[in-house]
């Protein structure tokens, strides 16, 4: 008993420091910023406003506005990454494991530059003179220079050619590894039956891959709901509200406009839609694999 | 006919691959030659595949204009001090949830592991108003370091890594009436070092990269971290791209070389607690 008590005391010991830390910079964070929703921030009195965040927010048409620019990123990006990641792992799978591991690290690379550097640099590539890297590379074809951030038509359409060509290096690295725990004998006795290469991939390859994906696309799409950085460096959210996300309109209300309660609401919603478009996915996607 | 069928998939995977490989590598390929080039003295914004003319004036004009030294001085203090404590308070609690058993132990866990959906936009303002106003560290280390110094992801990871290792070692030594800390400072440690090891690394990557913390809590150019810097010259001088590359490069140059100096530890790393979790 009394060494039970002294185990427990190590172990209480041991997580002491990050639960501390948790409840000071996370846990208090989160009632606080639920709370200040309700409020007309103020650093000493803090006036309770009841419901008047809300109100402004769902009253704001930039509001929408960057709720549907989230979600058209979100849908535009995500699919379309998750399908070129398994294409290029799938790639990669063929080879032998000197020139798979080459490939990786060339896929990778561009996954070690911070945002900050990535937005940089597409923003010069960006240019839209017909100097501009992008441009010259379609004037070469014959193609006429296209003013990529500075238009409403291609500023977030810029912003996603921007995932597309990025890294895609983490995932195909969790693809891999899922391929290789697929056991052979699998394919062997599809190929005894005379099945199609279509069918091995629909029927045994896809649906034992079906853990990464959803692994893939649940982080994916938490990721591109919070898309904030390349907003920052490149557009400002401009033009005409063309690329505001809602993580950028919630860095303005808070960081532009010092109106931290409406900044809490915004997060709020943010929040809320997270949590139900992941479980949507669990639901939708998740199935129990044997094998 | 099975044997040009799969010659014919290799073919077009290496051809794929080539191509998609050339395409990822660009941007970076691009930063780095475009930091060679003096666009800004021809008043051309050119920058081309190829400079004709080599030149380290973009450099220069970077290091002299701003405090790029300073920036990179602390971004290495910054990442070095949360990279230690992260390993060491992550890995701690980490074996807490995996190997040891105390009441209180799984409900503590979700509750951490359940404010991971939970996006950094909502806590951000507290956070700031407590760091800013509350314990006034403005423009500090303390301030760029304390709401870091172990995240809960990092926990979970550890937590997963852990209960991989085997459980009777730590029998064992209870037996032989090792202390607690003994067992984790002698006998865990020694045996994940390999997960310690990517996580240290991922960890010095991930706040060398961070930008929008930083970007809140400094205010003088001094405190400014390299990547805050590099976004203020940005804002500061649009239109000299030459040096605008010569900082993205000097930012991201000492990650590339870590990366292809611990490549392996790179590509195995992300697959720990991330796979089968």
């Amino acid at each position: 008993m009394v060494q039970k008590l002294r185990d427990h005391m190590w172990a209480y010991l041991f997580i002491l420091v990050p639960v501390l830390l948790f409840l000071v910079f996370t846990l208090y964070p989160i009632i606080s910023a639920f709370m200040m929703s309700f409020q007309r921030y103020h650093v000493l009195n803090p006036e309770w406003i009841g419901f008047d965040n809300y109100k402004t927010m769902f009253a704001d048409s930039v509001f929408y506005k960057s709720l549907w620019n989230t979600f058209l990123f979100t849908v535009c990006t995500v699919p379309v990454n998750i399908a070129i990641t398994f294409m290029l792992a799938y790639f990669i799978f063929q080879l032998r494991s000197k020139w798979q591991t080459f490939f990786k690290a060339v896929m990778y690379l561009p996954a070690v530059a911070s945002g900050v550097t990535i937005s940089l640099v597409w923003f010069a590539m960006f240019d839209p003179t017909k100097d501009g890297m992008i441009n010259s590379f379609l004037g070469f074809f014959g193609m006429e220079p296209v003013m990529w951030l500075s238009q409403t038509s291609t500023a977030l359409f810029s912003l996603m050619l921007m995932t597309y060509l990025g890294s895609h290096g983490a995932g195909i690295i969790l693809y891999l590894a899922a391929m290789g725990g697929i056991p052979k004998s699998l394919y062997e006795a599809a190929d005894i039956d005379h099945a199609s290469g279509w069918a091995k991939f629909s029927k045994i390859t896809w649906p034992l891959l079906k853990p990464t994906t959803l692994y893939l696309l649940v982080t994916g799409v938490i990721i591109s709901f919070q898309v904030f950085i390349s907003v920052y460096m490149m557009t400002q959210g401009g033009p005409d509200f063309a690329t505001t996300t809602i993580a950028y309109l919630i860095y303005q209300t808070a960081f532009m406009f010092y109106e931290f309660g409406l900044a809490s609401a915004q997060s709020f919603v943010l929040t809320a839609i997270i949590v139900v478009v992941s479980i949507i996915q669990f639901k939708m996607f998740a199935t129990d694999i044997e094998y | 006919m099975q044997s040009k069928g799969k010659i014919a998939v290799l073919g077009v995977s290496i051809t794929m691959l080539v191509m998609w490989g050339i395409i990822t590598i660009i941007p970076l390929y691009w930063m780095i030659i475009g930091s060679f080039q003096d666009s800004y003295a021809d008043a051309s914004m050119k920058i081309s595949m190829w400079p004709e003319v080599w030149s380290f004036e973009p450099f220069s004009r970077f290091f002299d204009k701003t405090m790029a030294w300073r920036w990179l001085l602390n971004s290495l203090i910054v990442s070095s001090i949360l990279t230690v404590t992260n390993v060491f308070f992550a890995s701690l609690a980490g074996y807490a949830f995996a190997k040891l058993h105390f009441p209180g132990r799984n409900a503590i866990f979700w509750i951490l592991l359940m404010t991971m959906m939970i996006p950094t936009q909502v806590t951000l303002i507290p956070l700031y108003i407590l760091v800013i106003d509350v314990f006034n560290l403005k423009d500090s280390y303390m301030g760029l370091i304390l709401p870091s110094i172990v995240s809960v992801g990092n926990i979970f990871l550890m937590k997963q890594y852990m209960s991989t290792l085997p459980t009777s070692l730590i029998h064992a030594a209870r037996i032989d009436a090792c202390s607690e800390f003994g067992i984790f400072y002698k006998i865990i440690l020694p045996m994940a070092k390999p997960g310690l090891s990517v996580l240290a690394i991922f960890s010095f990557v991930f706040h060398w990269n961070d930008f929008f913390w930083p970007l809140l809590v400094t205010e003088s150019e001094a405190m400014r971290t390299i990547q805050v810097g590099l976004a203020g010259f940005k804002f500061a001088d649009t239109t000299d791209f030459g040096a605008i590359m010569a900082g993205a490069t000097v930012a991201s140059l000492p990650m590339i070389i870590l990366f292809f100096a611990l490549q392996r530890y790179f590509l195995q790393g992300i697959t720990i607690g991330a796979v089968k979790g």
